[in-house]
């Protein structure tokens, strides 16, 4: 068996299978120092979406759905054709559209992207994750959500500059993309290359989608999209779910996808210069004060204070006076 | 002091009692409750707000029924600390507004820190080292309550954007350091400051914990008492 | 479709038009992005909303609903102006210089022979002339003024582009873009498919739309070759089935008609179905007309057919009526004539047109039997569920049988793809609770039927009584069984009639095809063009051989195509007149000289000589028909009408309404609204979301597309003061509906005739029972109208009005 599936479309065998993805292949895991090394790298796979050829049917949520066996309620209609009307603890992966009008040609452009984990190489959920093993990254690029270490309190939320994990009511943990790392574990593509009907959504290693794209890419520029480009931003290390658009040069108009997406300074800092200077600062007082505990003599009261006080009381003439300044 | 009948530095339930030593009541058994429900909560939020600040002390959860627990804990124990605290701001603060004495105070302060007390001025009910302590917990409360709400998942995820929420959780966590900082030092204090405790425990302190360290407080309570039971 | 859903990987061009293939085809699609991907196809879509498909068009265009024909003949026009045509093709394989007789003629919208009382045409002067021989006379030349081309020249020179955007509100610019790209594939080596659905079908002209691009197709080259052809996507996994099996009131399978009232027997049926050739030396292969109708009599009625009771021709239903379509059977509902209505997976009260009258029709019914594996609104059509179904149920005295049938999933059998695909399907899962198939359903009902006239008798009860029944289990016949009947089976040994003493086939064994059915009484077949599907070989509808030689397309081991397991109809079309393909790269047959060969089963006799024998071999002419002669009611060549409810008056004759020959009930031409009172143009259609009425019973589809609503430019949403998300109240001259409004940049008004008009998109899908939000369907609004020709009902052009409202009541089940 090849250590990372190459494809999404292939049938699996009928005979069970192994999981081929498993603790020995996480190469980091939320709020764990040190971390074994794995003993193998797998190949990286990567979910390529094309935008271009991406139809907008939904069978990618839906196949979702089922494999996941998630329960998305029945809504409503608030007037557009996100149904959910976000991404949930239920929908994992959600068709945004956006209705744009080329400012060069004049026309309207219906930008369908399929929403969902970008699976960073540099996970800002990962990063800002407290719980350890609440989240993993394995050797193939899978970021996955190990739910029974999650603790359910949003810090991933804020880590993700892509605004994908989804905080569950019911039972308080965190849910996103796995890309279906349990179908990847047996050679399977995810659920929703698989079921998608034009290929929008295509799976293989890292290397073979870019190839792929490249040619997507040739192909869009011939068709007079000039801009046409792959979406692996380079600020989170690259991501190992990619899109492929028409006009690279403006991710935002794709339903406000980052153009230069990186893990957030202000949780950099957060999760980098806080907690040391912070725990430096705390260390520093509990140390300071044992150390001035120690050599220092302790604020006694003496005798004399005390009798200066019974003085005061019974016999205030008795007792030393306030010094001058005091007593304007 | 332009109406002698007003005390200055005496609250309401501070009183002198004769004796052998002399005792002063400083606190009554309401401020010392919720003064304990103060400071519970707030080594409650500590260990539970380090557990989630860094891996390394993440074994902190295991006090509190594991790490769900202690996620879902940690705010409330914050609602508590706030609503107590404040409580008590609404009695002390008029008894912690900054006055000429504390900048004398704070510029002999190696002297405060070396215990020379008789090198200070006498004071108030409290020194400013108190105050600042009174005022630091009151705003870093008040910031960490309001950053607080913003990064509690469970009820408030639903008005707040992520940008807020990302400068909320670094905000709290600057705060959470701070509060604590502040909370070393005060405690530190009331311990290096023998006979201190007693004013939490029993109420009490005695007459020369009050002569030596709040002087015009007891002379303003000695001086009250021979005015008679007007007060 | 005339080729196969894995064809269009070939193609150059793909036009859809008349449907939205992303939308609703969304497996099928993929073929459409693999010819993107691979072949740099062009992708066009012309369509009145900026659809799922157009998002990943090349081109778009929009077009008011209802005038697809102005557009087609525009670019007809357009080829014929700009000498786009191919010529070797169109000479050789259409009746192009085929010439008409004189009389015939075409003004102020209508053909020679129109009657405004009966409302149809005598069609005798839409013909030929014929020579002394019976054959049809031609010109090769083109020269004749009377010559199919020369009238067809003349009948497309008023669709100018002007006039094409005067009627469709298509800007010319985006219009001659279209015309220019589309006619570049009259290069031999250029191909365009035309992929199109309900949105063509479903107007009062849909036969005329569909042959606008027929004959565009034609004069390009398109029909036969890889890559090309008319491709109807069926909106249903097997409704290319139903229409096959013969499931309609006026057809018996295999499209062998119903007889009349006026064909009382059988030698009178026969007359006019003779199908002599009108050119010398042509197949027309439906001279064999006897052998497939004598066929399916004898699987009807086994050996109580014989020549002597006309193979119990009396057996079989007269029409009186053209057809009893769906709308004649719901205004005969109305007029109180109907007792009862079995409906087998059919729901009515949302698929049918002008639901008020739909439920006035069922509420007069003694009974009705709905079968089917979810609960309908038909089944429910007497409950009150508030607003969204007002019915006063105690005045409804109608009783409801539900018989619960198994889901296809839990089925065996076949369905027939839209590309003539057999696909056999084996059973997934187990039926819940008392749900049974439909074949045993039918079943006990005939068992029981049969019992009843046998002890009763009644008016006439031989063709119950005689009915062939031979199955294992006769209360359950096994779907193999069944399809070893439609493939049928010899009787008797057949004898090589050149060589009496050898045996073709023996008594009992299945014929390998429809070749060698007879009309002697030898041969028995269900349906002849499936014929071939479950010979000696086995079950070639189970194959499933994914091998394609030189990645044609064609898959030739993969299933059964019909007829005979070909894959592109009229393949013949895709070589020259000496039978080398024109273009060389998309071979799909050749004659080598002795022979036709390649990677498709010969549309014609394999041996037939290029030059002589035609490739429309089951046309009388042996060529394609530009000019359709009397086989269609509305007319031999398309002619723009507007939708019977238009915003604009017919520029060609403002007193035209509607297709002037499609039929109207009497009751239902006060229902027709105008532009006045409607004055906005809607239509409606699928999302991909959701198929028809079932998936609203799913939670997943029902989560994805949970609610009704309608669509609307922001231009008509700014003048009515509707705000994105709210309630809308949108309401015909037969019926009013409460949906959400989506406000949309994908529609945008049209100027049509100096008139702006709005669109107003309704989507189906959404019903009073199930998992998804009650809503409504667009058929409360729709015109009780069917198509000219097979009255297929008109969803796609009506007029509405529309109004800010609220939330209608009865929403939610207390």
């Amino acid at each position: 068996m090849i250590d990372s599936p190459r494809t999404a479309v292939s049938n699996p065998p009928t005979q069970p299978l192994a999981s081929n993805l498993g603790p020995g292949d996480v190469v980091r895991r939320s709020a764990t120092a040190d971390l074994p090394p794995p003993g193998r790298q797998l190949t990286e796979v990567a979910k390529l979406i094309d935008v271009s050829k991406c139809i907008g049917c939904k069978a990618c949520q839906s196949a979702c759905i089922e494999w996941n066996d998630t329960h998305p309620g029945v809504g409503e209609n608030v007037g557009i054709y996100e149904n959910p009307h976000d991404l949930t603890e239920n929908m994992f992966t959600l068709m945004r559209f956006t209705e744009w009008v080329n400012p060069e040609t004049d026309s309207l452009e219906w930008l369908i992207r399929k929403d969902g984990c970008m699976h960073c190489a540099d996970p800002g959920c990962l990063k800002a994750c407290p719980a350890p093993g609440a989240i993993v990254q394995y050797s193939n690029g899978i970021v996955d959500f190990i739910h029974e270490n999650c603790i359910g309190c949003g810090y991933c939320v804020k880590g993700c500059p892509f605004n994908i994990p989804r905080i569950s009511k019911a039972d308080h943990r965190s849910y996103k993309c796995t890309l279906c790392s349990d179908r990847v574990a047996v050679g399977q593509g995810p659920a929703c290359a698989k079921a998608c009907p034009t290929q929008a959504i295509v799976f293989g290693t890292k290397e073979d989608m870019k190839k792929h794209a490249a040619g997507r890419i040739a192909d869009l520029k011939s068709r007079g999209y000039a801009n046409a480009g792959l979406y692996d931003p380079p600020g989170v290390g690259g991501t190992h779910v990619m899109y492929v658009l028409h006009h690279a040069d403006k991710p935002h108009i794709y339903a406000n996808l980052p153009d230069d997406p990186k893990i957030s300074p202000l949780v950099q800092s957060w999760k980098g210069v806080t907690k040391y200077v912070g725990i430096a600062a705390m260390g520093f007082m509990a140390v300071g004060s044992m150390i001035h505990g120690v050599f220092a003599r302790a604020n006694r009261v003496s005798h004399e204070d005390e009798a200066h006080a019974e003085q005061l009381v019974e016999n205030p003439a008795k007792a030393p006076p306030p010094p001058p300044e005091e007593r304007v | 002091m332009a109406e002698p009948n007003k005390p200055r530095y005496a609250q309401p339930g501070d009183k002198v009692l004769p004796g052998k030593p002399v005792t002063v009541n400083r606190y009554g058994p309401g401020a010392r409750l919720n003064h304990w429900i103060t400071a519970s909560s707030l080594i409650l939020l500590a260990l539970s707000g380090l557990a989630l600040f860094t891996p390394a002390l993440f074994f902190l959860t295991g006090l509190f029924g594991g790490g769900q627990n202690t996620r879902a804990l940690h705010p409330w124990f914050g609602v508590v600390l706030f609503i107590s605290f404040f409580v008590f701001f609404f009695q002390l603060w008029k008894a912690n507004l900054p006055e000429r004495v504390d900048w004398v105070w704070l510029r002999k302060l190696r002297d405060v820190v070396g215990g020379h007390e008789e090198n200070l001025p006498e004071l108030g009910k409290y020194n400013a080292g108190q105050k600042i302590v009174f005022w630091a917990m009151a705003g870093l409360i008040l910031v960490l309550i309001g950053s607080g709400v913003v990064i509690w998942e469970q009820y408030f995820s639903a008005y707040f954007t992520i940008p807020q929420m990302r400068v909320a959780v670094l905000v709290h966590s600057i705060a959470a350091v701070l509060i604590i900082c502040v909370f070393i030092m005060h405690v530190y204090a009331a311990i290096w400051t023998r006979g201190t405790l007693r004013a939490m425990t029993r109420g009490t302190v005695t007459g020369g914990w009050a002569w030596r360290h709040h002087r015009k407080w007891l002379r303003e309570l000695a001086g009250q008492r021979k005015a008679g039971p007007a007060e | 479709m005339t080729n196969a859903w894995t064809d269009i990987k070939n193609t150059d061009l793909v036009v859809v038009m008349g449907g939205n293939a992303a939308e609703a085809h969304p497996c099928g699609f993929k073929w459409v992005t693999e010819a993107k991907a691979h072949r740099g196809a062009k992708l066009i879509v012309v369509d009145p909303r900026f659809t799922r498909t157009a998002s990943v068009s090349d081109v778009y265009a929009p077009i008011r609903q209802g005038s697809d024909i102005a557009f087609l003949l525009g670019v007809i026009n357009y080829c014929i102006q700009n000498d786009k045509v191919q010529w070797e093709y169109t000479k050789a394989y259409t009746n192009a210089s085929f010439i008409v007789k004189e009389g015939f003629g075409y003004s102020d919208g209508l053909f020679s022979g129109y009657s405004e009382e009966k409302r149809d045409y005598d069609r005798s002067s839409w013909d030929y002339e014929f020579d002394e021989n019976g054959f049809a006379r031609v010109d090769p030349t083109l020269e004749h003024p009377r010559c199919v081309w020369n009238l067809l020249k003349a009948h497309v020179a008023a669709y100018t582009p002007e006039m094409v955007e005067r009627i469709c509100g298509t800007p010319k610019a985006k219009f001659l873009q279209i015309a220019q790209m589309i006619a570049e594939c009259s290069s031999p080596t250029k191909t365009m498919t035309s992929m199109y659905a309900l949105g063509w079908t479903q107007h009062s002209h849909g036969a005329q739309n569909i042959r606008g691009m027929a004959m565009l197709q034609l004069i390009l080259g398109n029909i036969g070759v890889r890559g090309g052809g008319m491709n109807a996507l069926r909106g249903h996994s097997n409704i290319q089935g139903l229409t096959d099996m013969g499931l309609m009131s006026h057809l018996l399978t295999g499209y062998l008609n119903m007889p009349t009232e006026r064909e009382p027997d059988y030698a009178t049926y026969m007359r006019s179905r003779q199908f002599k050739p009108l050119r010398p030396g042509q197949t027309s292969y439906w001279q064999n007309y006897a052998k497939f109708m004598v066929s399916f009599q004898k699987a009807m009625w086994g050996d109580a057919a014989t020549a002597e009771n006309d193979w119990c021709y009396h057996h079989i239903p007269k029409l009186d009526v053209p057809a009893y379509d769906i709308l004649r059977m719901f205004e005969l509902m109305n007029q109180g004539k109907v007792n009862g209505y079995i409906c087998q997976g059919f729901n009515p009260v949302l698929a049918f047109p002008n639901r008020g009258k739909v439920v006035a029709g069922l509420s007069k019914l003694k009974f009705l039997i709905t079968m089917d594996p979810l609960e309908t609104e038909t089944a429910r059509f007497w409950e009150n569920h508030g607003d969204f179904n007002d019915v006063d149920t105690k005045s409804i005295q109608t009783e409801v049988f539900q018989l619960p049938s198994i889901c296809f999933a839990e089925d065996e059998g076949s369905l027939t793809n839209s590309g003539r695909w057999l696909q056999w399907f084996w059973p997934a899962a187990t039926p819940p609770g008392q749900a049974r198939a439909d074949t045993w359903i039918m079943a006990q009902i005939f068992l029981r039927m049969r019992e009843l006239y046998r002890k009763e008798g009644g008016a006439f009860p031989d063709p119950v009584l005689k009915l062939s029944w031979n199955y294992h289990n006769p209360g359950e016949p096994e779907p193999e069984e069944l399809a070893r009947e439609i493939n049928g089976r010899a009787l008797t040994d057949l004898r090589d009639p050149n060589d009496p003493s050898r045996i073709i086939l023996a008594a009992g064994k299945q014929v390998v095809n429809f070749s060698q059915l007879r009309d002697d009484g030898s041969t028995m077949c269900g349906c002849w063009i499936y014929s071939g599907c479950f010979n000696e070989a086995g079950n070639n509808m189970a194959r499933r051989d994914n091998y394609d030689p030189d990645n044609t397309g064609t898959h030739p081991n993969w299933t059964y195509s019909w007829p005979l397991n070909r894959r592109t109809l009229y393949n013949r079309a895709s070589a020259d007149l000496d039978g080398k393909p024109w273009d060389p790269s998309r071979k799909l047959l050749e004659w080598d000289g002795t022979k036709w060969t390649g990677y498709d089963v010969p549309d014609i006799a394999p041996t037939a000589k290029p030059r002589d024998v035609m490739p429309f071999i089951m046309n009388q002419e042996g060529s394609a028909r530009l000019f359709a002669r009397g086989m269609l009611r509305d007319g031999p060549f398309p002619a723009h009408m507007e939708p019977f409810e238009s915003p604009i008056a017919n520029p060609f004759n403002p007193k035209l309404r509607g297709n002037p020959v499609a039929r109207i009930f009497a009751s239902d031409v006060a229902q027709f609204g105008t532009s006045e009172e409607f004055p906005y143009a809607a239509t409606s259609y699928r999302l991909t979301e959701h198929f028809h009425y079932w998936t609203k019973h799913n939670r997943v589809n029902a989560a994805l597309q949970p609610e009704f609503f309608v669509e609307l430019s922001e231009e008509l949403a700014k003048e009515k003061g509707i705000a994105p998300g709210s309630w809308v109240r949108v309401w015909s001259k037969r019926g009013s509906v409460r949906a959400k409004a989506v406000v949309t940049k994908r529609i945008r008004p049209l100027i049509c005739d100096g008139k702006t008009v709005h669109v107003i998109g309704i989507p189906l899908h959404w019903g009073f029972i199930g998992a998804a939000k009650k809503g409504f369907g667009p058929n409360s609004l729709t015109p009780f109208v069917g198509e000219a020709n097979i009255e297929t009902p008109g969803y796609k052009a009506f007029l509405v009005n529309i109004e800010p409202s609220t939330a209608p009541k009865g929403g939610v089940v207390a």
